[in-house]
């Protein structure tokens, strides 16, 4: 946090002097619960993928995760700054707290602080802006659902008519897939244009290399006395390459009625490094840590989606999400000797995923989701699950993003 | 193929040369520009006259258009709040950000109508600065005109005697027009309208028309069947040849003469109401482009006139 603090007042001291300009703060409340009734599974994970959190959920349950406090402020002409609390698990956690350079001029922006990584499409949006009520796989895969950076961010928008952005990040590596404070790099470029009154599209490609020491994940050994929870350990390099494409359609460029819009990402990760694991269980072959070789993998995927708004108020949509197990290279023999291969991550499954949504908005600030989905992301298991969520915000008027 | 990639990036990459690139949030405020700058000025709108601008994405041409612009015009007043803030803070550009001399509000310069006294969501999506849509008073484009001129003064300095004489003699044919649209209103005074959405405000101020009531419930509520049917219902109770209720009345649309939407609500309830209670639709041009006698800020009001005597 101290960190964050220093990245913002970095970011701050880059500005040109505030002093005399108005200070418009302006703040929201988004309320958000869900109701989810799934297949009782003891222990969720998207099989062949590193886990990048730990989810014992329950089969039936109510949560109010996600709901969010939003602060932000205007400092004259030359600056902003924006705090995101949200709930997860009981906890408060900050989301964003940033500071962004608007005074730089020739198309440049600098932001310092956490904020969520300008990589991909999605990772940008808070979940209360997603078109369902879960994140797609690939963001779970990838980055636990999203990825926040503690760093700095500069972009550039091109002095053209296509509007052509790119952007770079420096991070401190904290957030999966890195670990340990050794570092990540982001770059990404944006083009996007309209099509007539009716359409417009925007496509990107991102990239990001980030580095870990030691990232946990959860396994199970293979003592003869019975499986010990232990932890995974991974430290290596993390590259991840991505596009993202949208196309967006409102006749005559009005959303209000009726609206059709299509997205999909796909990625490329790379990882290559060292696996070990460690556990304090006397009898477990992990017991003080035990180097098991190197681990080495490339697994792809993606999702698309289309979400229609097919009278004022209602909108439908469906999603597909599928990830590839990949390639793992890794000497079986010595990983196999601590490491139960009937681990998750160890699996040649291909994890896939159907959603259909169906929402209906009173207004902006109210909304009610329906969510029916088909989860094979386990081998062996098809989770038929339902959400029922609302949505409600209070305060300051949303501006979002394309 | 190669040839003409190559010719569209040279385009895109080589503005129009013009004194002041002014990217305005809606027509009208291009068509002001326009109007004071002339050949010094190249004035884009974000918006066209079909599209609702509370209800626009913060798409990426905006974005590119805002980065290379040297004037934002935009109406303010929250009206714009869902969607110009992104585009700001995303284009780069350190001139047009809100405080700036390159930012423009237009609705600072005019005296607002129904402001609330209390901010209240179940009182629908109500602004804290009152009604936005001010450009159908024309005594407000007026009010608007002097500061707009003097501002492309303070941004081309080379110029401020062009913007200043234009202005001065944009004022003079507005006011001249506007004796005249007066006059041809006489008739309209009293008249009792229902409008879709609170859009038309301004304009029933200034010549003295009575908003009977709107098909919206709450604004940028949808209209729904039932206060529709509770519409209908009071149109119906219209007594026979009785006396004109007053301003304030609580008598709801009885004896509204008149129907009228903008060219982006949805037609179909004010279709809807037409049909069963015998009142007019009328689509006013709301903005310039709007129609197509509505090619100018003049236009905008003679066809706007035209259409509420029916003459159009």
């Amino acid at each position: 946090m101290q960190r964050i603090a220093l990245l913002a007042l970095a970011a701050s001291l880059a500005l040109p002097a505030a002093a005399g300009e108005e200070f418009a703060p302006e703040a929201s409340l988004i309320l958000q619960g869900q109701y989810r009734r799934t297949k009782d599974v003891p222990e969720r994970a998207i099989s062949g993928y590193w886990s990048a959190g730990h989810d014992h959920g329950a089969s039936r349950r109510l949560t109010f995760d996600d709901s969010e406090l939003v602060a932000g402020a205007r400092l004259g002409g030359s600056a902003r700054a924006q705090l995101n609390l949200a709930w997860h698990d009981n906890k408060v956690e900050v989301e964003e707290a940033w500071l962004q350079a608007l005074g730089l001029g020739n198309g440049f922006t600098l932001k310092g602080g956490r904020f969520l990584s300008g990589i991909g499409y999605l990772n940008e949006q808070h979940s209360h802006a997603w078109d369902f009520a879960d994140a797609p796989l690939m963001s779970k895969a990838l980055f636990g659902e999203h990825f926040a950076q503690d760093g700095l961010q500069l972009k550039w928008v091109a002095p053209t008519e296509l509007f052509v952005e790119l952007g770079a990040e420096v991070g401190r590596g904290n957030a999966f897939p890195g670990a340990g404070s050794k570092g990540a790099a982001a770059f990404f470029a944006h083009a996007g244009d309209d099509v007539g009154l009716s359409h417009a599209w925007r496509a990107g490609l991102s990239w990001l290399d980030s580095r870990a020491k030691g990232r946990e994940g959860h396994f199970e050994d293979t003592d003869p006395l019975g499986p010990n929870e232990v932890a995974g350990r991974f430290s290596g390099r993390s590259r991840t390459v991505a596009a993202d494409f949208v196309w967006k359609w409102a006749p005559d460029g009005n959303p209000r009625y009726r609206n059709f819009k299509i997205q999909a990402e796909v990625f490329r990760r790379t990882e290559s490094g060292d696996l070990a694991c460690v556990s304090d269980v006397a009898t477990s072959p992990c017991l003080g840590g035990l180097a098991l070789g190197s681990l080495r993998s490339v697994q792809t995927g993606g999702y698309a989606q289309a979400v229609w708004q097919f009278m004022p108020q209602w909108r439908a949509g469906y999603r597909y999400d599928r990830l590839n197990a990949g390639a793992k290279s890794y000497d079986a023999a010595t990983a196999f000797a601590a490491l139960d291969p009937a681990n998750a991550y160890f699996s040649r499954h291909r994890p896939t995923r159907h959603s259909l949504m169906l929402d209906w908005s009173q207004d902006e600030f109210s909304l009610l989701r329906l969510q029916l989905a088909r989860d094979k992301s386990m081998p062996g298991v098809t989770d038929n699950q339902l959400t029922l969520q609302y949505i409600v915000s209070f305060g300051a008027h949303g501006a979002h993003k394309f | 193929m190669k040839r003409l990639f190559l010719l569209i990036l040279l385009a895109a990459a080589l503005p129009v040369r013009a004194d002041v690139r002014v990217f305005a949030c809606e027509p009208e405020w291009a068509a002001l520009a326009k109007e004071l700058g002339g050949d010094k000025v190249s004035a884009w709108s974000a918006t066209h006259a079909l599209q609702d601008p509370h209800r626009i994405e913060a798409r990426p041409s905006l974005i590119a258009r805002a980065r290379n612009a040297q004037l934002v015009v935009c109406t303010g007043a929250e009206l714009e709040a869902g969607w110009l803030p992104p585009v700001l803070r995303e284009s780069g550009n350190a001139a047009v950000q809100p405080g700036r001399p390159g930012y423009f509000e237009a609705a600072q310069f005019v005296t607002r109508l129904e402001i609330p006294t209390r901010i209240d969501r179940s009182e629908g999506d109500v602004h804290a600065s009152g009604n936005p849509h001010i450009q159908l008073d024309p005594r407000n484009l007026l009010a608007v005109a002097a500061p707009l001129a003097k501002r492309l003064g303070e941004l081309d300095a080379a110029n401020a005697g062009h913007y200043a004489a234009r202005q001065q003699a944009f004022a003079e044919r507005m006011r001249a027009a506007i004796a005249r649209w007066e006059k041809e209103a006489i008739p309209l005074r009293g008249l009792r309208v229902v409008a879709q959405h609170k859009s038309f405000s301004y304009l029933f101020h200034w010549l003295g028309l009575v908003e009977a009531g709107t098909l919206e419930p709450k604004p940028g509520i949808e209209p729904g069947s039932a206060h529709l049917a509770q519409l209908l219902g009071q149109a119906k109770a219209r007594p026979e040849g009785g006396a004109s209720p007053g301003r304030g009345s609580t008598l709801g649309v009885q004896q509204a003469r008149l129907i009228v939407r903008t060219p982006f609500d949805s037609p179909r309830p004010g279709e809807w109401l037409a049909e069963r209670s015998g009142m007019p639709l009328v689509t006013l041009p709301f903005t310039v482009g709007g129609s197509e006698r509505a090619q100018d800020l003049f236009g905008l009001f003679d066809d706007t006139l035209a259409k509420l005597r029916g003459e159009s």
